[in-house]
């Protein structure tokens, strides 16, 4: 449904010093610099998949999602979406596909939502029977009732944030791309959009292609995720199988009979806390069987647990640690 | 295609009428045509004064001229690059529709929310100043009117070119601007071009300006007299069209080429 080969964008950009000399030096002599913003991606997904596509701030998400809509033209290799090259913007293909920005609206602020959507029905070529019944339907979903009937901007932001994933949903497509689709949610609007893809993904056997910063939309709607980091991708692959190529280790929280004192525990594994008879440690993965006996038999050991670390630890890690580098 | 037009038409207005009091202030800050009036009538009184039209004239032109302006009002190279500088041009590229036609529909009904202001002000006019009014011929209402529509369609195109700029440097306004003093005097804003030395009126009605104000205001008053007295209708319809097709032309080129230099920034 998705194929990119050797996806690449570079950008040319204003180079700018701050400060007044900055400031004339810029005017009068302007200097550019080129970034290279997605370099050489691959992929390729399938109908009917939720990927998450997960980067730290400017590692090229965005551009990519803009080169996969057709919004802007790829530098270098090539992008096929519902059979249809994106930049070409016919209308076949822009009747299968929605973007949906976070921190962006397409709806009309001054007006209520459903001016939008009456716009969009008829842009779309669904008759009014239609697009009621549509309307119907995912306004049920989202739990939207009159909120569609006020005028936009003055909607509270998770409100609004559901008129939107109705108005780029009204005309049922095949393909979603959304970027950061539950930004400055409140926990119960997060989990009313997350519930509301997985139905709409469900219903539509719809191919999702997701970005986001909260780690729980990603663990809640992606079996599968692609990293990417500063313009190259650097995984694809399940959920797990980031733990066993990024996170070679796991965590020990071990309880003692005695408090620990400081030192005490520095030769079984990196130290991550100590709390009273509680420490927690990180362990290799290959020395994981050893350290345990050792514990057990050089300690007197009341408890102990060994868990995989937390996910959104693990991808931070990959991102602020150089693990990616 | 006439379920959008109607759709796109009666939101625009909607969306125009949330803006009463901001629509009633625009309108006020256009009555240029009357500060106008009042010189050239001033001047024209003069019985020294040697002037091609006469004071009852001056005020029928600049009246003709208010409502053509009124009807011709275009600021699309404003909104179109509010909307690249915005992020907002994207979520429209995304759609199986040409971004032109919300541009197009929002001039449109933005005429049916500002005519009830203007058909007040022209009351308001009339009854202080009687002796200029004046009932247009039914040819001169018809002829007026097409010429409306297509300096309407050449002003939007010609803005609309100009506003293409957006797409390699963010910020084509200043394109407006350069060009508005040829606009505020060739159009015939200032003065009809009957009062321009023939040489220098012979050359303004090759460029598109004239026939956004002068052209259709001169035909409302009286198509005959201005016939008379030099005027070619059928070719300043010719040049009208001809200049429409052109920058029509060019827009859908620079279009094209622009969405590939198109970088969708803050979207």
């Amino acid at each position: 449904m998705i194929e990119a080969d050797n996806l690449s964008k570079s950008y040319r950009v204003a180079d700018k010093q701050p400060g007044l000399m900055g400031t004339l030096r810029h005017f009068f002599r302007r200097k550019h610099k080129t970034v290279e913003a997605v370099k050489s991606v691959s992929f390729n997904i399938e109908p009917g998949e939720v990927v998450g596509f997960l980067g730290p701030n400017g590692a090229g998400k965005t551009t990519a999602l803009k080169m996969l809509t057709g919004l802007i033209h790829p530098t270098d290799g090539s992008v096929s979406v519902a059979g249809h090259r994106p930049f070409a913007r016919k209308a076949a293909f822009l009747k299968q596909i929605t973007l949906v920005m976070g921190q962006k609206q397409q709806l009309l602020w001054d007006l209520p939502a459903s001016e939008s959507l009456r716009i969009n029905a008829a842009i779309y070529d669904i008759d009014d029977t239609e697009a009621k019944r549509r309307i119907d339907t995912l306004a049920e979903m989202l739990s939207l009732d009159e909120e569609l009937t006020k005028p936009v901007r003055k909607l509270s932001l998770g409100e609004r944030m559901k008129c939107e994933l109705l108005a780029a949903l009204l005309h049922n497509p095949k393909v979603l791309f959304l970027d950061e689709p539950t930004l400055g949610l409140d926990v119960n609007a997060q989990a009313t959009v997350r519930q509301f893809l997985r139905d709409y993904n469900k219903e539509h056997e719809a191919t999702v292609l997701l970005t986001s910063h909260y780690m729980a939309d990603i663990t809640a709607l992606c079996e599968r995720v692609m990293l990417i980091h500063k313009g190259s991708l650097i995984y694809d692959g399940s959920l797990d199988g980031i733990l066993n190529q990024f996170a070679p280790y796991r965590e020990v929280k071990v309880e003692l009979a005695e408090p620990i004192t400081n030192g005490q525990m520095d030769t079984y594994g990196e130290v991550q806390s100590i709390d009273g008879r509680v420490a927690r440690l990180i362990v290799q993965r290959d020395a994981l069987t050893r350290t345990v006996d050792r514990l057990l038999a050089e300690r007197d050991v009341c408890d102990m647990t060994v868990t995989d670390p937390p996910i959104e630890e693990v991808i931070g890690r990959v991102f602020t640690d150089g693990v990616a580098d | 295609m006439l379920r959008r037009t109607r759709t796109l038409l009666s939101v625009s207005f909607a969306h125009m009428l949330e803006y009463r009091a901001e629509l009633f202030l625009w309108m006020l800050a256009s009555v240029m045509p009357f500060i106008m009036m009042g010189l050239w009538v001033s001047a024209s009184s003069d019985e020294s004064a040697n002037y091609a039209l006469g004071p009852l004239e001056f005020a029928r032109y600049f009246i003709a001229m208010f409502i053509v302006r009124q009807l011709t009002m275009i600021w699309v190279i404003w909104d179109f690059e509010w909307h690249v500088v915005e992020g907002r041009l994207s979520p429209y590229l995304l759609q199986p529709m040409d971004p032109v036609w919300r541009f197009i529909a929002g001039h449109v009904a933005e005429r049916g929310a500002r005519g009830p202001f203007v058909l007040v002000l022209l009351v308001l006019f009339f009854v202080l100043y009687p002796d200029a009014w004046w009932v247009p011929a039914l040819r001169d209402v018809g002829l007026c009117v097409l010429a409306v529509v297509l300096a309407f369609l050449l002003r939007f195109m010609m803005q609309y070119t100009m506003a293409m700029g957006c797409f390699w440097v963010e910020r084509a306004s200043g394109m407006e601007a350069m060009t508005f003093a040829l606009y505020m005097f060739l159009s015939g804003m200032v003065a009809p071009l009957e009062i321009f030395p023939p040489s220098v009126r012979e050359i303004a009605m090759w460029t598109p300006f004239p026939y956004l104000v002068y052209f259709p205001s001169t035909l409302l008053v009286d198509s005959a007299g201005a016939a008379a007295g030099g005027l070619d209708i059928a070719r300043g319809f010719a040049v009208l069209t001809g200049w429409l097709v052109v920058f029509t032309l060019l827009n859908r080129w620079l279009w094209r080429m622009g969405l590939k230099h198109y970088s969708a920034m803050g979207a």
